[in-house]
């Protein structure tokens, strides 16, 4: 792997890898059984650089905001590296958002380059505020022939044979900024330095090293702060190779595994579990003596990798399982959300350690992970090397908010000093998680301090995001609430949100706006829906600038009401 | 080709099957995640089973945002 230490930029460390590996795999984009494309470090390079010069043309250096909204793929990482070479700061944006909420982060990043998928710009140009888009240049992957792209460039043609200038920058210099919430309220712009990065990718690398011949499967947004180191930087400036998948489907992940021999892979919770439902299954179907054989080998590779995880052994004791995952497996790698200890613990004693961490894109990714040594089912494992955390104010039990402090912590949030400050105190970050560090250093969590949840998917939901939704309700006024925020609960699973309604004077809430709020519940993606609402008859707290002031009206419904008071939707 | 109240009628049935309940229980415009109690990743696996069905390919972001029957029929009409 490269010595990190050594450059200043992630550009500077990109460009170095492709010289360095050039006959390696570095990246496979595979959808459904096809393979679309297979990139060399060399043909890698050959493929940016020609799109290096011309966003050098168009005007684009050092400092220059660019976004990609972009499906994982191989022109997502072929577009980073370029932007990266020209000097540009990469605003990586979710796919997964609306045409209107991308428009938002694009006027809020000041992007003046936009790198974008044909299904999502066509979406962003039906908008309303279309014209509004600030974005000097677009480039378009994959739109068809003859295909109206309301003056963009084809993303294809957007090349020029002119030999580009690579831009330095500093370690302190801004290298991404990554939203982690805000859409419906106050965008949260993570501005992330190269520094950051390359921090963060040492100490990843010191305790996983990938090197050339370790494939690692990319299923989770590339967007994601998790994939854009693990499944990005990290690989490629250990020489190894990405295989990108353009479809979650569980089954064409199942054949990834064996086609690709798949060496790590991260995924969220849900699709861990959902890989563990396939297995149990499967087990279950066995006849019974085979079954019987199978879980005696499970008991011998727990008994004898209690202490350390030996994948040699694991591998010739359950030989079947682990073909089924290609025979390279050497590690899963789980976080964005909380995972069952019962789930880590299952694909443990099949002899395939899952690195359960944790970690917010504010941290730079991750803040702790499992070492192995020993595998703990019950925590996030210990502070990354080079990571400090602690807990504030801990209760009788120890437990606190979480507090972290490293290389790796953004610089601020863009254009909110004010909520920059509150996050970051005294060099501390502060997470508005509630968690506990054991006498072995492991950190266990337990609940939210703050008002958010996290779905099974890895998707963080901040209330005012999706109030909008409800904006118009025939009501007086209306606030969202994360259960656990009204509630407080030690767990981080089955988090949901719930909508308090105050009905306007002498009305009740009827059956017509029970119907009405359930209508647009629905027109939210499945995992922002609110699970129930709560009548409530007081006028809202609010502040001078008439903004509820959610602190105190949540401690007001907390003192009146329990959790049964909530009415499902 | 299919009308829609067909294909509308085959996605229903391929649901019910996949997901090992009686046809009459869903409805077209039922909220499949919520009547079936499935997440994401399930209902992607439905989408697998469709497709290999009216011999189609939808990209997995066709699926974004639809969560009943119905639309998720007018989706699969419009490639058929």
């Amino acid at each position: 792997m490269l010595n990190l230490r050594e450059y200043r930029s992630l550009g500077e460390a990109l460009r170095a890898a492709l010289e360095r590996w050039p006959n390696e795999v570095c990246l496979i984009e595979a959808d459904r059984e096809r393979e679309n494309a297979r990139f060399t470090y060399r043909q890698f390079q050959e493929a940016a650089l020609p799109l290096a010069s011309a966003l050098q043309g168009a005007g684009l250096q050092s400092g220059t905001r660019a976004a990609i909204i972009m499906t994982n793929q191989s022109k997502w990482l072929i577009s980073a590296y370029a932007i990266f070479f020209c000097g540009g700061v990469l605003v990586p944006l979710d796919y997964k958002l609306t045409a209107a909420e991308e428009l938002q982060l694009l006027a809020h990043s000041k992007a003046e380059f936009l790198v974008v998928e044909y299904h999502l710009w066509r979406a962003i140009m039906q908008t309303e505020r279309f014209k509004d888009l600030a974005t000097r240049v677009v480039l378009v992957t994959e739109a068809p022939g003859g295909a109206d792209l309301g003056g963009a460039n084809r993303w294809e043609e957007f090349i020029a044979a002119r030999e580009p200038v690579f831009t330095p920058r500093s370690r302190q210099d801004p290298a991404c900024i990554v939203y982690s919430s805000g859409t419906g309220g106050r965008p949260k712009g993570c501005l992330l330095t190269h520094e950051n990065y390359l921090e963060q990718c040492i100490a990843l690398t010191a305790l996983y090293p990938f090197s050339p011949g370790v494939r690692y499967l990319s299923i989770l947004p590339t967007n994601h702060a998790i994939d854009f180191m693990i499944g990005f930087i990290g690989p490629f400036t250990c020489g190894a190779a990405v295989v990108h998948l353009r479809t979650l489907r569980p089954e064409y992940i199942r054949e990834a595994f064996t086609r690709y021999k798949i060496t790590y892979m991260t995924l969220v919770p849900m699709i861990l579990k959902n890989l563990e439902r396939g297995l149990r299954q499967r087990f279950a179907d066995l006849p019974k003596v085979r079954r019987g054989v199978l879980n005696a080998l499970i008991a011998t590779n727990r008994a004898l990798t209690r202490r350390r995880p030996n994948l040699r052994l694991s591998r010739a004791l359950l030989r079947q399982v682990h073909g089924a995952f290609g025979g390279e497996l050497r590690a899963f790698f789980v976080g964005g959300a909380f995972t069952e200890p019962s789930t880590l613990q299952f694909f443990y004693d099949l002899g395939i350690p899952v690195g359960n961490g944790y970690g917010c894109t504010e941290a730079g990714t991750v803040i702790t992970v499992n070492d192995f040594k020993p595998f703990r089912a019950d925590t996030v494992g210990r502070p990354l090397p080079g990571m400090g955390v602690k807990i504030l104010s801990p209760d009788a039990e120890g437990i606190g908010e979480v507090a972290a402090r490293g290389k790796t912590i953004m610089s601020e949030y863009i254009d909110d000093p004010e909520m920059t400050a509150q996050t970051i105190v005294d060099g501390w970050l502060m997470t508005g998680d509630l968690g506990r560090i054991d006498a072995t250093g492991h950190l266990q969590l337990f609940g939210r301090k703050k008002n958010m949840i996290v779905t099974e998917e890895g998707k963080n939901i901040y209330p005012e995001d999706i109030e909008t939704a409800f904006e118009g309700l025939a009501v007086k006024e209306f606030c969202v609430f994360a259960a656990n925020y009204l509630w407080p609960a030690r767990t981080l699973s089955g988090e949901q949100l719930v909508i308090v309604l105050h009905p306007e004077a002498g009305q009740a809430i009827s059956e017509d706006l029970v119907r009405n709020l359930a209508g647009r519940n629905r027109r939210l993606l499945n995992y922002k829906r609110i699970s129930g609402y709560l009548g409530w008859e007081r006028d809202f707290p609010l502040t001078a600038s008439l903004k509820i002031k959610r602190g105190e009206l949540a401690e007001q419904i907390r003192t009146n009401f329990d959790r049964s008071a909530v009415v499902s939707l | 080709m299919s009308s829609l109240q067909s294909t509308t009628e085959e996605v229903l049935r391929l649901a019910a099957e996949h997901f090992k309940v009686p046809r009459e229980q869903l409805a077209p415009d039922d909220d499949f995640f919520k009547k079936l109690g499935i997440n994401s990743l399930q209902a992607l696996d439905l989408l697998t089973r469709i497709e290999h069905h009216f011999k189609i390919e939808l990209p997995d972001y066709e699926l974004q945002g639809v969560s009943d029957f119905r639309t998720l029929a007018e989706r699969i009409q419009l490639r058929l």
